[in-house]
């Protein structure tokens, strides 16, 4: 480097590096403008908008200091959303606990796993939007002469039960839980994947260690297959918190957040497109973003060190932060 | 695998038989609860809006209505909105897929303080969540002169795609660089060395990330509806999402809409299956 310095442009641009360097500019340039454009930039600006107040057009944006934070802390529209991200929050908790039996069960010995395997994991490729109608249609409560009944009332209405308003304005918490199963019911399946995956990847010489002591089922999760992807479990809990706080999609289009139902990112959008509150909404962003970074803060701290090699990763990322 | 089998079909305790039911019993539950749901909706986009509103969820129509496809298909946009959804998935993938490739050649491949930098800042933008983040980029799709025009979600398809890069970085990792080395040696510029080594060699990872795409793509939301509002600009999501909220909702045609759109996924599903399952995993777990 020192020695190239001292050599015409011309001759740097023939040597290797001198060569990297052009290939850089001409592969890069364009992922760059992109990444800076459309990520780094708009990042910028939430972090300058949250604390103004301006609309989606940014006419007359105004200093408004940390009164949009204050306001998503103290305003009690906005706290409800926190609320309900522990309702996903649980949700997901259950979720974990659902695949992780439902992917034991796909390694066990069992006929037509593929099939199984496939039928559980489908959702998960479905469109939101026909994800939302269908469960619509799953718990409608029909009115005489109307509407029959939807399939979960049907049901219940077979069993002897009474049929049950499920999306009722006066029970958000009903409601609420009826998201919740529709966001395990579309997500499971790559859960379930990833838990058999993990499974998989466990040595067969434990089991067969195991079967020889006479180990029984319960016993082979608790000593093998659960030692062995407890990183993955944890993982999957820590991200949980994140995915808890970030649900959009299913409550936006099922009830458009209404009925008790808005979550923190139904919230954000609402406050920047429809109320026109770029700044409060920015300084949501900036909420979500620090929650995500703690999160990942967290992931990345404790997963390096089961690895095996906390030591070498911390070197690395100190270098990095440099 | 065959010595297990043996020793548990011995009846060794007649818990392993109760287990064994219990096994199957669940996952057939789970199934149905998978499955219930999604035929009550086939069953209604067969019948005619009579027997939609008389009949119970399970009855079977008289006679199957396919003309509710006919009618979803042609005259509910949903044929416009395949076309624009093809449009977005091919120039976006093909745009993600020379910029994330090329991106991820630079970042593996030269160890230069210049490509470290570019990937610590995709490695940050990783962090950044994506739909709040629209909050902000809608201002700058809208300065750039792009809301209501079909390339905005392209461009936002193609400029925020970094998990791709990363599963090339990741793939790129696992080539030998002995291979671009002695290319080097040869003579070959790094462009070349790009063209005729690394893009054949990540053709596995290429793979990965279409499927990737085209699931995020086809069932992205929030995106086209965000910023495609006219009613020619429609897409699989938001000609469903119109259809459900349209003043006089016909719910034939609309369950006749979603079993059309379901319809692609599932061809998808059942040929890639396997590639699906690793894709997707290997996507998500670099996050």
């Amino acid at each position: 480097m020192q020695n190239g310095n001292k050599k015409s442009i011309a001759q740097w641009s023939k040597t290797y590096a001198g060569k990297k360097f052009y290939t850089s500019i001409l592969f890069l340039a364009l992922p760059i403008v992109l990444l800076v454009v459309f990520t780094f930039i708009p990042a910028l600006d939430m972090v300058i908008f949250s604390f103004q107040n301006r609309d989606p057009y940014g006419t007359n944006p105004t200093f408004a200091g940390v009164s949009n934070y204050v306001t998503i802390f103290t305003d009690k529209d906005y706290l409800e959303t926190f609320k309900n991200s522990l309702y996903y929050l649980v949700g997901s908790f259950i979720q974990q606990a659902l695949a992780l039996l439902l992917a034991s069960i796909l390694c066990s010995k069992i006929r037509a796993k593929g099939l199984f395997k496939g039928i559980l994991f489908f959702p998960y490729l479905m469109n939101g939007v026909a994800v939302s109608i269908i469960f619509q249609r799953f718990f409608l409560k029909g009115q005489n002469g109307l509407t029959p009944d939807g399939t979960l009332n049907t049901i219940l209405t077979a069993l002897g039960l009474d049929p049950v308003l499920w999306f009722d304005v006066d029970r958000p918490f009903l409601a609420n839980c009826c998201l919740v199963f529709i966001s395990i019911w579309k997500y499971i399946g790559f859960d379930i994947i990833m838990y058999i995956g993990a499974i998989q990847s466990i040595s067969p010489d434990l089991y067969e260690a195991a079967n020889l002591d006479g180990a029984n089922p319960w016993q082979n999760f608790r000593y093998i297959v659960f030692p062995g992807i407890k990183p993955i479990i944890s993982l999957q809990l820590i991200l949980a918190v994140k995915g808890a706080i970030s649900v959009f999609e299913i409550p936006y289009i099922t009830t458009k957040g209404m009925m008790g139902t808005t979550t923190f990112v139904i919230k954000t959008i609402n406050t920047a497109f429809s109320l026109k509150k770029v700044g409060l909404a920015s300084a949501m962003g900036i909420i979500l973003l620090i929650i995500t970074i703690i999160v990942t803060f967290i992931q990345k701290y404790f997963f390096r060190e089961d690895d095996g090699t906390p030591k070498e990763s911390k070197r690395s990322r100190k270098g990095a932060a440099r | 695998m065959a010595q297990n089998e043996n020793k548990d079909s011995k009846p060794l305790y007649i818990g392993s038989k109760i287990l064994n039911i219990f096994k199957y019993a669940f996952l057939i539950l789970c199934c149905l609860v998978v499955i219930v749901p999604i035929l009550v909706v086939l069953i209604g986009s067969l019948k005619t809006y009579k027997e939609l509103s008389n009949t119970t969820v399970f009855t079977l129509p008289e006679v199957p209505q396919w003309e509710n496809f006919k009618t979803a298909f042609f005259t509910q946009n949903i044929l416009l909105a395949f076309k624009n959804t093809a449009i977005i998935i091919v120039v976006s993938c093909v745009g993600s897929i020379i910029t994330g490739t090329m991106t991820a050649y630079v970042v593996q491949r030269f160890n230069t303080y210049f490509s470290r930098t570019v990937k610590t800042a995709f490695l940050i933008a990783t962090l950044l969540p994506n739909i709040t983040m629209q909050v902000t980029v809608f201002q700058i799709v809208y300065k750039l002169g792009l809301y209501r025009s079909i390339l905005a979600p392209i461009i936002l398809n193609i400029g925020t795609d970094i998990i791709s890069i990363y599963i090339f970085i990741q793939f790129l990792g696992q080539i030998s660089y002995s291979l671009d080395e002695s290319a080097i040696m040869d003579g070959a510029s790094y462009p070349r060395v790009y063209f005729s080594i690394i893009l054949p060699n990540l053709k596995p990872a290429i793979a990965t990330v279409l499927i990737i795409k085209f699931v995020g793509i086809y069932n992205d939301f929030y995106t086209p509806k965000l910023y495609m509002p006219d009613d020619d600009h429609v897409v699989i999501s938001t000609v469903l999402y119109n259809l459900m909220n349209a003043t006089s909702v016909q719910w034939e045609v609309v369950f006749a809409g979603i079993v059309i759109c379901i319809i692609p996924t599932l061809i998808i599903f059942l040929f890639l299956q396997k590639y699906i399952y690793s894709g997707l995993v290997s996507g998500a777990v670099k996050e």
